[in-house]
C-alpha cells in the first residue's frame, strides 16, 4: 500500500467481482492518499467501537447481525461500490498498523475483527458464503452418496439432539478434520468420526471464522515485527504520529450538542449537581459555589460540562455571574470571564463550538495549587477521596472496590464502579465521558420517577 | 558397580527387610525404598527415553537428535521442594539426575522450542521464543470428583465398590478417543492412589493447540455441578448426540441398572433418594414417588433390591410424564449420567505446558507404583493389589527376582516385570513403529528422493 499526498486517486485495478468480504490476505497493491489513511481508519474503528459495545452488552447473534449492518452502512458505505471495497481493505490493513503493537492492543483488534466477519458472513446468502469459504482455499469435501447415507442416522440424532423435533439432516454436509472446528467439537454440534467432523452447510460459518481468526492472529505478529524493525521509525514524521493517536482516540458521542435529557436550568442545578454529577463536576461545582471562583482549568472543565448538560448560554453566563461577583465584580467578571465563556459557546473568535472534555483528556491533565479540575480518583490524596465518596453516598464496602481500582490506576473503573454503588445498577460500558455519567444518571432517576398517586 | 558397593546395599536392604514383615501403611514409602527402586534400576529408564524420544533416537537422518532434549520434567523433592524447567540431553543424563535426587514425584510437561534448562539464554522476542511446540493429550480423572454419587468412602480414599466408576470412565473416554476421534497410540497409567491419567500420544494430538485441546475437554464435558444446583447434568434436545447415546447404550445404563445399584444401593435410604428426587424438575413426581417410597420403608428385601424397586418406579413414573415438561424428557438419562459418566479435570487437558506425574513413579502417600492399565481389561484393574514399593522391596530381598528388569525373559515373574512388558508390547512398541514410519515419509518428502533402502 502506498500512502501519497496527491490528489488525483489512481484507479484501482480490484474488479467488482471479488467476494463481497475481502479476506485481507495480502496487503492491497494501490495508493491511499494521507487523509483517507486516517479517515477510513476512524470510521472503521467506529465500527469496531460499535461491535465491542454490542458484545459487552451481551447482545445475541441475531441481533449483533443487525447491529453489524447498522454500524457498516453507517460508516462504511459509499454509493461507489469498488471505493467501498477499497475503504474496507485500506481502513483494515491500517488498522492492523495501530493495534499490532502491544498484546493488548492485539487481542482487542482480533476479537473485534473476528467478531465483525463472523456476522458479515452470517449476512450473506448461501452461495456468497460458499464462495468465501473456497476463497481460503479449505480441502473440505462434501460428503455425498453412500457415506452421507451411512451417516444420515447419526446426522439426524445430532440435529434432534440441538433441539430440532424432526431428523432432518441437510442436503450438504462438509468432511473436515476435527481440529478446524474447535467451537463445533466443544459443543457437541457435529458429528465425529475417526478424527473428522461432518459440519452441515449452515454451520460454515464456525469453518471460516476460525480460518479468518487464525489467519488475522499470524499476520498480526508478522505487521508488529515490520514495524518496530523499518516502519515506525521510517514513519516517524508522516504515518506513525497518526498510528499512535488513532489507539487511544475518544470515539464516543462527543456531547457537543444537548439531548432531550440533558437541558437542565438554573433553578435545578443545584439538585442536579448532587443527583446527577460525576464526582470530579461535583467537586468543581461545590469549589463554584464555596469559593466563588475557578481557576483556568476548572472553567474549562465545568463550563464545558454544563455546555454538554444542556446548560443554555444564558443561563451559564448567569450562572458563573452570579458566583464570581461575589468576589471580583461585575465589571471585573464582564471584562475577564464573560468573553471566554462566550469564547466556549462558540460565539467569540474564530467561533469553534468546543467540545467538553472526555475522561481521557481530564485524567491527563495536571492541576497544580490551587485548581480543582481533573480527576479525583487520580488527582485526590486517599484520605480525600474517601471523604469524598463518602459525601456521595458509597458505603464502606462500596468504597473499597472503588479504592482497589484507584490503587491500580484504573480511574474510569473507579467512577464506574462510584457509578454502579450510587445508583445501584450496572454500567457495563464503563465511564469514559463526565457527560455520558450524566447522562446515564438522568435516565435511571427518570425512570425511577414513581407515577402520580390515583 | 564395585563389590564393596553391593554389599553394602545388600546390607541396607536386609535391615530393612527384618523391620517391614508386616508394615504399616506409613511404611509404604520410605526415602529409603525410593532410593532402592530409582537407584536398582526398578524404574524403567530407558522405556521412558524411548517413549517420549517418539523415535529421535538418531539412527535416521531425519531425526531431531535434539528433540528429547526440549523435553520439560520436574521434580517434586523431600520437604516439598520443587524443580521445574529440568531437561536432559538423553537417556543417561536423565538416569543421572533422577538417582542424585531421588525425587518424590516427576512430572513430564511439554518439549519447547529451545531446552527448558537454557531458555533465559534465547531472547523473549522474535522468532526464538520460549514456547511449548508439542505436548501429549492428556486426561486426568481422580475419585474425588466423584463424592457427591459415592457413599462408600469419601476424599481421598478409594475401594472395590467405587473404583468401578473409574473403570467406566476408562470405557467411555477411550471408545471415544479411537472411534469419534481417530486417535491410536493411547496410554492410560494409574494415578497411584485415586484415579487414572490418559496420554495420548498420536503426532497429531501432541500438535494440538491449547483452543483444540480445550474443545475436546469441552466435547467430554456432561457435569457442570456445584453446590447451588441439584440438577447438575442437563441434557436439552430431544435425543443424545451420538457420543452421548453410545455410551449411553453400550455402558453408562447397565453399570447404572447392574454393578452401581449393587454397591452403592443409591435409593435405599431416606437422604440418598431425595438427592436423586431433587433432580427431578417436577414438584408433583417427587411428591408421587416419595409417597411410595416413605411408606414402603418396612420391607423386608435387602437394600440393593429395594433400590432397584425403586428405581424400576421411577422410570416408569417419568416414562408415562415426560411429555409434561421439556426439562423431564431425558430425565431418566440425566440420573444415569450424573451418578456414572465420567468426571474429567478440565484444566489439565486445557493448557500444553500443563505438567503431569509421569508413568512408573511412586505415589508418596500410599507407596504404590503407577503402573498401566490395559483399556481393554480394565474391568481386572484392582488399585488395591498394584505393587508397593516396599513390595517390590521385599521381593527383590527374597532373591525372587533380579533388580534388572531389561531382561526378556518369560519366566520373570516379578511384580513390575507384567506392567512393563505390557507397556513395552502394547504401547511403546507400535508407537515407535509409527513414528519411524512418519520421520521416514517426512524426510523422504523433504530431500524428494525415491525409496532407498535405509538400515536400522
Amino acid at each position: 500500500m502506498e500512502v501519497i499526498r496527491s490528489q488525483k486517486r489512481t484507479p484501482s485495478n480490484d474488479t467488482v467481482s471479488n467476494p463481497k468480504i475481502p479476506l485481507y490476505l495480502t496487503a492491497p497493491q494501490m495508493e491511499v492518499r494521507l487523509e483517507e489513511f486516517e479517515l477510513f481508519a476512524v470510521d472503521r474503528l467506529r465500527v469496531l467501537k460499535g461491535v465491542s459495545d454490542g458484545l459487552a452488552r451481551g447482545r445475541n447473534p441475531k441481533e449483533m447481525d443487525d447491529l453489524v449492518d447498522t454500524l457498516w452502512k453507517e460508516h462504511m458505505r459509499d454509493p461507489d461500490a469498488s471505493v467501498m471495497f477499497n475503504k474496507d481493505i485500506i481502513s483494515h490493513f491500517v488498522l492492523r498498523l495501530v493495534y499490532c503493537r502491544s498484546d493488548e492492543l492485539k487481542k482487542w483488534f482480533l476479537s473485534m475483527e473476528t467478531a465483525l466477519f463472523r456476522h458479515r458472513f452470517r449476512l450473506q446468502n448461501f452461495e456468497a458464503q460458499r464462495a468465501i469459504v473456497g476463497e481460503f482455499g479449505l480441502p473440505y469435501k462434501a460428503v455425498t452418496g453412500a457415506e452421507l447415507e451411512g451417516l444420515k442416522e447419526r446426522l439426524g440424532q445430532v440435529v434432534r439432539s440441538l433441539g430440532q423435533i424432526s431428523p432432518t439432516v441437510e442436503a450438504v454436509y462438509y468432511k473436515v478434520p476435527f481440529e478446524e472446528v474447535p467451537d463445533l467439537v466443544a459443543s457437541r454440534r457435529v458429528l465425529i468420526q475417526k478424527g473428522y467432523a461432518f459440519v452441515a452447510g449452515s454451520q460454515l460459518v464456525s469453518l471460516v471464522v476460525t480460518q479468518f481468526r487464525s489467519h488475522i492472529s499470524k499476520a498480526l505478529i508478522l505487521t508488529n515485527r515490520k514495524w518496530t524493525t523499518t516502519i515506525q521509525e521510517r514513519e516517524k514524521d508522516r504515518l506513525t504520529p497518526i498510528v499512535e493517536a488513532l489507539s487511544t482516540s475518544y470515539l464516543g458521542p462527543d456531547y457537543s450538542q444537548s439531548t432531550e435529557y440533558a437541558e437542565i436550568s438554573l433553578k435545578d442545578i443545584d439538585q442536579v449537581a448532587k443527583s446527577s454529577f460525576p464526582l470530579c463536576m461535583r467537586h468543581l461545582f461545590e469549589k463554584v459555589r464555596e469559593d466563588h471562583h475557578l481557576k483556568h482549568g476548572g472553567r474549562m472543565q465545568l463550563g464545558l460540562f454544563l455546555k454538554g448538560v444542556g446548560l443554555k448560554l444564558d443561563d451559564a453566563l448567569a450562572f458563573w455571574r452570579a458566583e464570581f461577583t461575589k468576589k471580583v465584580g461585575s465589571e471585573r467578571f464582564d471584562k475577564e470571564y464573560a468573553y471566554s465563556i462566550r469564547h466556549n459557546y462558540g460565539k467569540e473568535g474564530k467561533r469553534t463550538d468546543y467540545t467538553p472534555y472526555a475522561c481521557q483528556k481530564i485524567i491527563l491533565s495536571a492541576p497544580g495549587a490551587g485548581d480543582h479540575h481533573g480527576c479525583p480518583y487520580r488527582h485526590f490524596s486517599e484520605d480525600n477521596l474517601r471523604a469524598a465518596l463518602g459525601r456521595m453516598g458509597l458505603s464502606s464496602r462500596g468504597m473499597e472496590g472503588v479504592m482497589d481500582q484507584v490503587r491500580n490506576k484504573h480511574y474510569q473503573l473507579a467512577c464506574t464502579m462510584t457509578f454502579e454503588a450510587v445508583y445501584g445498577t450496572s454500567c457495563d460500558a464503563g465511564i469514559n465521558h463526565p457527560n455520558q455519567y450524566f447522562e446515564e444518571s438522568q435516565k435511571i432517576l427518570k425512570s425511577k420517577t414513581p407515577p402520580a398517586p390515583v | 558397580m564395585i563389590r564393596e558397593e553391593i554389599e553394602s546395599r545388600e546390607d541396607e536392604k536386609m535391615i530393612d527387610a527384618a523391620q517391614m514383615n508386616n508394615p504399616e501403611p506409613e511404611e509404604c514409602f520410605n526415602v529409603n525404598y525410593l532410593r532402592i527402586y530409582y537407584g536398582g534400576n526398578l524404574f524403567p529408564y530407558s522405556d521412558i527415553h524411548k517413549w517420549l524420544s517418539y523415535g529421535h533416537d538418531g539412527k535416521h537422518p531425519g531425526c531431531d537428535e535434539y528433540y528429547f532434549g526440549r523435553r520439560e520434567f520436574s521434580f517434586t523433592l523431600e520437604n516439598d521442594v520443587y524443580l521445574r524447567y529440568k531437561s536432559f540431553k538423553n537417556a543417561s543424563s536423565m538416569e543421572d539426575a533422577i538417582k542424585s535426587n531421588f525425587p518424590y514425584k516427576i512430572d513430564i510437561g511439554a518439549v519447547y522450542s529451545v531446552d527448558p534448562d537454557k531458555r533465559h539464554a534465547y531472547s523473549q522476542t522474535g522468532t526464538n521464543v520460549f514456547t511449548p511446540v508439542e505436548r501429549e493429550l492428556v486426561f486426568d480423572i481422580d475419585i474425588t470428583d466423584y463424592d457427591d454419587v459415592r457413599y462408600c468412602c469419601s476424599g481421598a480414599d478409594v475401594c472395590s465398590k467405587c473404583w468401578p466408576l473409574i473403570t467406566v470412565a476408562i470405557k467411555v473416554i477411550h471408545t471415544s478417543l479411537t472411534e469419534d476421534f481417530g486417535f491410536k497410540h493411547i496410554l492410560w497409567v494409574f494415578s497411584g492412589r485415586r484415579g487414572v491419567h490418559c496420554w495420548v500420544c498420536d503426532p497429531k494430538a501432541r500438535r494440538m493447540t491449547n483452543e483444540q485441546r480445550s474443545a475436546v475437554a469441552e466435547y467430554f464435558r456432561v457435569y457442570k455441578g456445584n453446590e447451588n444446583n441439584a440438577r447438575k447434568v442437563a441434557l436439552m434436545g430431544y435425543s443424545l448426540h451420538p457420543f452421548l447415546a453410545r455410551s449411553y447404550v453400550d455402558y453408562l445404563k447397565g453399570f447404572f441398572e447392574g454393578e452401581l445399584q449393587a454397591t452403592q444401593s443409591i435409593f435405599s435410604t431416606k437422604d440418598k433418594y431425595e438427592k436423586i428426587l431433587a433432580m427431578i424438575s417436577d414438584e408433583d413426581i417427587q411428591s408421587e414417588l416419595r409417597g411410595k417410597w416413605e411408606n414402603s420403608a418396612r420391607s423386608s428385601l435387602s437394600e440393593e433390591a429395594i433400590s432397584l424397586v425403586r428405581w424400576e418406579q421411577l422410570k416408569n413414573t417419568l416414562q408415562s410424564k415426560k411429555h409434561k415438561a421439556p426439562t423431564l424428557r431425558m430425565c431418566v438419562e440425566e440420573i444415569v449420567f450424573t451418578f456414572t459418566y465420567p468426571r474429567i479435570d478440565l484444566e489439565v487437558s486445557k493448557q500444553m505446558n500443563h505438567l503431569l506425574k509421569a508413568p512408573f513413579c511412586v505415589h508418596p502417600k500410599t507407596g504404590r507404583v503407577c503402573v498401566p492399565i490395559d483399556p481393554n481389561n480394565c474391568d481386572e484393574f484392582d488399585p488395591l493389589a498394584v505393587p508397593t514399593l516396599s513390595q517390590l522391596i521385599e521381593e527383590i530381598n527374597s532373591g525372587g527376582s533380579r533388580m534388572d528388569v531389561d531382561d526378556d525373559e518369560d519366566s520373570d515373574t516379578s511384580l513390575l516385570a507384567k506392567s512393563i512388558k505390557f507397556f513395552r508390547s502394547s504401547f511403546l512398541e507400535p508407537l515407535l513403529k509409527s513414528c519411524k514410519e512418519e520421520i521416514e515419509s517426512s524426510y523422504k518428502t523433504k530431500i524428494g528422493k525415491s525409496k532407498d533402502s535405509f538400515s536400522w
